[in-house]
């Protein structure tokens, strides 16, 4: 078993995409990467990158910040993240390497664990002091304790399954050169296309989620599921189903094809629970659902159900919800 | 233009899956093995590719012996031929010891570009097209909803949370899809009994010049050391909306200092 011991723990900062400071996922990683040493943030951008993460990082336990900014890295897809990270890890030889788990963040550990000839675990939802880490395979359904055996362990820590815990660091800046191999400038990214502007927070990263499936019956009825959410303060979802049909678009999908959320609270409103949709949702920690079928699958998973029309039940708890605040 | 499209079998999804407590790895037998959902597209995208600018699709599929199967769908689906690596020493392989074989097997065959499914249903790694760019030395297109090929240039719309990123590389290139990028044909009739006719290469890893003992469980890079079924969740509470059943919902997220 390759040894993790309490050392310096490399944590690739996931800077927020608004330019302002950094991503939950980044407060997580940091806290997850704290069980096995002193964790280093690591932040890859354009200029002036780290200052902006600097408060945060150094209030979530970072000793060091290594500062790898260039114009050059946003402009190439995955692989000149991976390539800084090579080169700390080769410099500074530390117990382990911890990203989180984004489409992005895993596809840079893959490339890392290549590149240093050590094992990557992904989607990670807890690590131990001793490097076995924890995650959930087939649809939630199996937990599994993982090691990497071969080389520096690298990590992906699944979003909402750690939660952030404040720890003092000193967050003492050291300046990475940066020099990208031609390999590393294989994939321009010619654009970045924001086409759903929403007030409401990332799906992945909402600490509540209400989605709505083939039961809410057309697009222009999403609405009661959006003034749910809202109520809330909460990201809004889509099954597969609904997203079939039409009512939303497809990158709210929850499910085996769309996205994987774990949220405080999840409210499942008129979808039945097939297991394409439990893939996506079953680890949620509180599961509430309104169906009006008092047998469909949902209500096997569910803390609180509620046998109903969804157009009486969801606006009515709207309401309520509203009138409380 | 040449083609590849890599293809796994994996147990079906909509079937109960475990892993076998003899070795920690994927139970094979415990579930019905079909082609992973999101290779269909990457399949097809591949015909589209091949009926816009001609050339032949390669599918390259490293799995056990069943998983032929895997490969006549897509063959009847209309891809040309098939390489199929099959060893019994990949049993328990790991991510990056896959992507060694699979960069060893596409050294082997010759491509523009490399196409597969963005996600399996079994491992949910997404990392193959960054293990294989890696190791290939070409550049990674991964996620796409949108794939264009004109004048050598592989130009992808990668899905991203509310929108997507533009990308472009030259080929050869390796490009990953999601199941908004097109909809998979059925296979016809006909494609079926043609698939019976196509060439399936087998290949070991000696013929791909991987020495066997660098691969499979007692080498991989990362080890299982136990797994659990999730504990059940305890029967929660259901009611009937008889007028109050929102009453009762807002009251039990109270209960849970949600509201």
């Amino acid at each position: 078993m390759a040894e993790v011991n309490g050392s310096e723990v490399l944590v690739l900062v996931e800077l927020n995409p608004a330019g302002e400071g950094v991503r939950k996922t980044t407060l997580e990683a940091l806290t997850a990467a704290r069980a096995l040493g002193e964790p280093s943030a690591v932040v890859v951008g354009g200029p002036g990158a780290a200052a902006a993460a600097k408060a945060q990082l150094a209030e979530y336990g970072a000793q060091r910040v290594y500062v790898a900014e260039s114009e050059e890295v946003d402009q190439y897809l995955v692989a000149p993240k991976a390539e800084v990270l090579a080169q700390l890890v080769a410099e500074k030889q530390p117990a382990a390497v911890v990203i989180p788990s984004s489409p992005e963040g895993k596809e840079i550990a893959g490339r890392l664990a290549i590149k240093t000839g050590s094992g990557f675990l992904t989607d990670v939802t807890e690590i131990a002091p001793d490097g076995t880490a924890t995650q959930v395979a087939f649809a939630g359904a199996t937990i599994v304790h993982s090691k990497v055996t071969v080389g520096t362990p690298i990590y992906t820590v699944r979003g909402n399954s750690v939660t952030p815990e404040p720890a003092p660091g000193a967050a003492e800046e050291e300046q990475v050169a940066v020099q990208l191999s031609d390999a590393a400038k294989a994939t321009r990214v010619v654009d970045r296309v924001v086409e759903q502007k929403s007030s409401r927070p990332e799906l992945t990263e909402a600490s509540i989620v209400v989605s709505g499936g083939r039961g809410v019956a057309s697009a222009e009825n999403f609405s009661i599921i959006e003034a749910l959410a809202d109520s809330l303060g909460a990201a809004v979802g889509a099954s597969r189903a609904a997203v079939d049909s039409g009512y939303y678009p497809h990158t709210f999908q929850v499910g085996q094809t769309g996205k994987t959320v774990s949220p405080q609270l999840y409210i499942a409103v008129g979808i039945s629970g097939a297991i394409q949709h439990r893939a996506g949702m079953q680890t949620s920690k509180t599961i509430v659902a309104v169906n009006k079928d008092p047998e469909a699958p949902i209500f096997e998973l569910a803390d609180f159900g509620v046998v109903g029309d969804l157009n009486t039940v969801v606006p009515q708890a709207t309401e309520a919800i509203n009138a409380r605040k | 233009m040449d083609i590849v499209v890599l293809v796994k079998q994996v147990p079906d999804s909509g079937s109960e899956r475990n892993l076998d407590p003899a070795d920690n790895t994927v139970a094979r037998g415990s579930a019905d093995n079909v082609v992973n959902e999101i290779d269909e597209y990457a399949i097809e995208e591949a015909l589209q590719l091949k009926e816009a600018h001609g050339g032949e699709v390669t599918v390259l599929t490293v799995g056990p012996e069943s998983a032929a199967d895997a490969i006549r769908k897509a063959l009847s689906m209309g891809a040309d031929k098939a390489v199929h690596v099959v060893d019994d020493a990949m049993h328990g392989a790991c991510a990056p010891q896959t992507s060694a074989v699979l960069a060893a097997a596409l050294q082997q065959i010759p491509f523009d570009i490399v196409l597969c499914g963005a996600e399996s249903t079994d491992g949910q790694l997404s990392v193959m097209p960054a293990l294989l760019a890696e190791r290939l030395g070409i550049p990674q297109l991964s996620g796409a909803r949108k794939l264009t090929v004109e004048g050598g240039v592989a130009r992808v719309e990668r899905q991203t949370d509310g929108g997507y990123w533009a990308l472009e590389a030259p080929l050869p290139a390796i490009v990953s899809t999601w199941d908004t990028i097109n909809e998979p044909r059925y296979p016809s009739f006909k494609g079926i009994m043609a698939a019976k006719k196509k060439p399936v290469q087998k290949k070991s890893l000696a013929d791909l010049g991987i020495d066997p003992s660098t691969v499979g469980l007692a080498t991989a890079t990362s080890q299982v050391l136990d797994f659990a079924g999730r504990p059940p969740k305890g029967a929660g509470v259901k009611v009937d909306d008889e007028g109050d059943g929102a009453a009762k919902l807002v009251d039990f997220l109270a209960t849970q200092k949600i509201v």
